[in-house]
């Protein structure tokens, strides 16, 4: 009789928790590992014939453009550097490594590394952007092929593939919105933007950094979207509305047709923040519920990768009365060649040099033809499924609670609160974030506004498997009880992760925030 | 890294009335009829529990003796400098005054006091808002902001201020009228505003990082109004550190309790009554400017009747200005800001939807109730 190697897996039949201890460097960062005189790889000096013949290739360029000094890089060897990134990428647990439905809001989904191989090709990266249109026709083919199939799921009429993040859209369908009112005489009246508490914090940012005033609804007491005050913030001031459906608590708005007739009714836009589109896709359309932009993260719900904080691609859709307000150039097509349209005397002008980011537009291209139109939607529904699941499983844990819009099912993430278990425990969200770390899951900290007690949001999306969920769920059910009867292990946690706890507040504070070696030196230690 | 200095104060009479129904255990009569119907004090339990979260070997403990704070420090471990002395089982509202006084003098980053409202009112006489403070509850009725949710939460607060983790903001000291209270009347004025930690959670929503504290957010409020302030208008501004935000940025001194009035930059008058108010307001413009009180949302008839159903009819609704941080706003959890001006008319006609000011060109659409 053959032994069943997988017994140990089991307890009574069920899954055991993985058993998980995450690698642990301490490595230093790179420009504490230089030392003078180390390098990488010696180029060999030029051959004497070369050098005659072609003079001192220095000397060719203009003096303005020559480094007086070399610049202040570490001075490693190539093994050194080598090891140094791969030893950081045994420390994280991103999204190639765990069950990562803890980013909810921005959860990664899979990108099918093919798509990888195609934004790699020396056919997209060797192309400058500067190039005569004549020579670059098949990366602006994709770019208006991938246009035309954004109009289809959006119903809108035109695109610009320019800003180069979600908030850059958002910022930019801002602007179209002021220069609508502004050609119709009405740009110095209508100088408020409508949004929601709990729409993509960008909506209200944006607005405002584009100079509106900005005036946010709170949920009503059943915890939708509050009608009645929309009509109490509705006026011949509204410029727009700027909202996200479903809202980050995953909650669908089931009266978004009359919020945009309202706006509309009152002379302002609707704008659609889609910038996590994955449990609408192909199911609803921006256009068929009234709005006159929209935008899509591809860098999110097109499996682009997000990039850590960029680059990413925020495509931004319009109806044909807001299509000359548009960033320019546009890519156009004139039955012949593709080219590129300056022609456009109402545009708002650049937001980004060039057209877009190339490499995530090409991945986001290859996702949608391999899918197809019916592939999408399937998409939309796995997630919408996956998610429901996941709330099931989790809401079967004593502590946890979902919310607004009590009883009703989310759409495509929820925003979950612990605050029956930190009243029963005195653990904290946060901790049972960090505790999951132990089991090689996390959840983060995407939980804006900070209005839901002890909050926890999750995001499964379409690109994980039922046993993967399961062992999400039993995490966190795990963790749960061990608040209850172990909470120091909660609270001291995570004990077998990489990091033990960060002090999170010089992340907040600009005096002490330091994104570069010379901005720590500067700020923390060492000086200038 | 220094050790920081934590005060600690247990009213050990708080919340002795409750138990046994007395809604409130203010004044030696109503303790002794207390302690008649079998009330136990529970005020130190309930500073054990705020003790709970805060590491012993973290900070310097400084109390008083005894039921005042020294047995439960120990209790948790503590090793604390007592300062002053007690009569054991006598202690009134004196001692609470002059221990506050004395950790002031001593110099503690933060007082923490066990009690009720009236402690904190004991509390801000003492100290002010001169020393930052933050009540464990333990009374029988907490109408004062000056508390954390729950004792436990009390220390989780503290212990974050002390690291250095989160910010100060304004809490009102509310003055219940227990007598009246007995008799079945809420009767209550605002008494003053004591400094209190904010949860860094809610703090991190105002986008004011590098001072998480509320006066980043005071600041573009009082921005936002005086930005709007029209012409020959008057303006009535009702009691709170909001509203005084409004009157710093005009460069005017603010009656942090009472309400005032100026006009095109220039004070008109301080701490008015009502009659004042309606003598003003013969033939002119004006705007009332309040702002809600924490975690009940009252923005009229609570501290404020100064602007009575008269005044508020004479101004008239679409003349009242509602401004408050986002902070409160969120404190409310869902619930309702409230009016209650003695007017069911008034209060049923001021009810519905208002725009608040939260911020500089930032509004929260947001329902009032009677």
């Amino acid at each position: 009789m053959s032994e069943d190697i997988t017994r140990h897996r089991y307890e009574n039949g069920r899954p055991k928790l993985r058993r998980f201890h995450q690698a642990r460097w301490d490595e230093p960062i790179l420009f504490e590992l230089s030392r003078p005189g180390q390098r990488a790889y010696l180029v060999p000096p030029v051959e004497e014939e070369i050098r005659a013949e072609v003079g001192d290739v220095l000397s060719t360029l203009p003096p303005a453009m020559r480094r007086p000094h070399p610049p202040a890089l570490p001075e490693l060897a190539q093994p050194q550097v080598v090891r140094h990134y791969f030893r950081l990428s045994q420390e994280t647990l991103g999204t190639d490594l765990n069950i990562d439905v803890g980013q909810g809001t921005c959860t990664m989904k899979y990108s099918p590394k093919i798509n990888e191989q195609f934004a790699r090709s020396p056919k997209v990266t060797e192309l400058h952007p500067l190039q005569d249109e004549s020579t670059v026709q098949g990366i602006l083919e994709i770019i208006y092929r991938l246009e035309q199939i954004l109009k289809e799921i959006s119903g809108m009429d035109r695109f610009t593939f320019q800003p180069r993040a979600g908030s850059a859209a958002i910022y930019t369908m801002a602007s179209m919105i002021r220069a609508y009112h502004a050609s119709r005489g009405e740009g110095e009246k209508r100088d408020e933007m409508i949004t929601t508490i709990f729409s993509h914090p960008s909506d209200a940012a944006c607005a405002r950094t584009a100079g509106f005033k900005v005036i946010t609804l709170y949920p009503d007491e059943d915890g939708y979207p509050d009608i009645e005050a929309l009509r109490a913030a509705i006026s011949e001031r509204t410029a727009g509305l700027m909202i996200t459906n479903p809202e980050d608590t995953g909650i669908f708005n089931p009266r978004i047709a009359d919020f945009v007739r309202l706006v509309h009714q009152a002379g302002g836009l609707c704008a659609y923040d889609q910038a996590n589109a994955n449990g609408i896709l192909g199911i609803t359309r921006a256009r068929d519920a009234g709005f006159d932009l929209c935008h899509f993260n591809l860098h999110k719900t097109f499996s682009s990768p997000h990039g850590c904080g960029g680059p990413g691609a925020g495509a931004l859709g319009v109806t044909r009365e807001l299509e000359p307000f548009l960033p320019l150039p546009l890519v156009a097509f004139d039955g012949r060649r593709y080219y590129l349209d300056y022609d456009r005397p109402q545009s708002i002008g650049k937001v980004a040099p060039w057209y877009g980011v190339v490499p995530v537009l090409v991945r986001a291209y290859a996702w949608v033809m391999s899918l197809g139109a019916a592939g999408l939607r399937e998409v939309a529904e796995i997630a919408v499924l996956n998610n429901n699941y996941l709330m099931k499983k989790v809401l079967e844990i004593p502590g946890v609670r979902a919310p607004y819009a009590r009883g009703k099912r989310r759409i495509e993430q929820v925003r979950y609160s612990w605050e029956d278990l930190y009243r029963e425990t005195g653990v904290h969200s946060e901790e049972i974030g960090l505790r999951a770390a132990d089991f090689g899951v996390h959840y983060w900290t995407s939980h804006h506004p900070w209005i839901v007690p002890e909050p926890c949001t999750l995001e499964p999306t379409e690109s994980y498997s039922k046993e993967e969920l399961e062992e999400y769920a039993a995490i966190l059910a795990h963790v749960a009880q061990e608040a209850r009867e172990n909470p120091e292990v909660v609270k001291t946690a995570p004990h077998n992760s990489t990091i033990h706890r960060i002090d999170h507040a010089p992340l907040d504070d600009p005096a002490r925030w330091a994104m570069t070696w010379r901005a720590y030196r500067r700020k923390v230690g060492g000086g200038g | 890294m220094e050790r920081k200095r934590l005060g600690l104060i247990v009213n050990p009479v708080a919340g002795l009335g409750g138990r046994v129904g007395l809604k409130g255990s203010d004044g030696e009569e109503v303790q002794r009829r207390a302690r008649e119907l079998g009330a136990i004090p529970l005020a130190g339990q309930r500073a054990a529990q705020a003790l709970e979260p805060i590491p012993s070997e973290a900070v310097e403990l400084l109390t008083y003796p005894g039921e005042m704070g020294e047995e439960v420090a120990r209790a948790r471990g503590f090793q604390p400098q007592v300062l002053g002395s007690i009569e054991p089982g006598r202690t009134t509202a004196a001692d609470t005054r002059r221990a506050a006084q004395e950790m002031r003098r001593e110099g503690v980053d933060l007082l923490l006091f066990a009690g009720g409202d009236g402690t904190a009112r004991d509390i801000y006489d003492a100290v002010g808002d001169t020393l930052p403070v933050l009540g464990i509850p333990a009374g029988v009725k907490i109408h004062s902001a000056a508390f954390g949710t729950n004792p436990r939460s009390s220390g989780e607060l503290a212990l974050l201020f002390l690291q250095g983790r989160t910010g100060l903001g304004e809490a009102e000291v509310m003055d219940i009228d227990e007598e009246a209270l007995r008799r079945g009347i809420v009767s209550a004025r605002l008494y003053g505003y004591l400094r209190i930690p904010i949860h860094p959670r809610l703090a991190q929503s105002l986008k004011v990082p590098s001072s998480p504290g509320e006066g980043e957010a005071m600041r573009a409020i009082a921005a936002d109004v005086v930005e709007g302030m029209e012409e020959g208008t008057l303006y009535i501004l009702g009691p709170g550190t909001t509203t005084r935000a409004i009157a710093e940025r005009l460069g005017l001194p603010k009656t942090l309790i009472g309400v005032d009035v100026v006009r095109d930059r220039r004070m008109v008058a301080l701490d008015v009554n009502e009659a004042q108010l309606l003598s003003l307001l013969e033939g002119e413009r004006a705007r009332i400017v309040v702002t809600p009180i924490g975690g009940q949302g009252y923005i009229l008839g609570r501290g404020n009747q100064q602007l009575s159903p008269a005044v508020l009819r004479r101004v008239g609704k679409e003349n009242l200005l509602v401004v408050s941080t986002p902070r409160k706003i969120q404190s409310l959890g869902g619930r309702p800001l409230l009016v209650d001006t003695g007017d069911p008319e008034l209060d049923r006609s001021l009810s519905g939807y208002i725009q608040v000011i939260a911020g500089f060109r930032e509004r929260i659409v947001y329902r009032v109730s009677s």
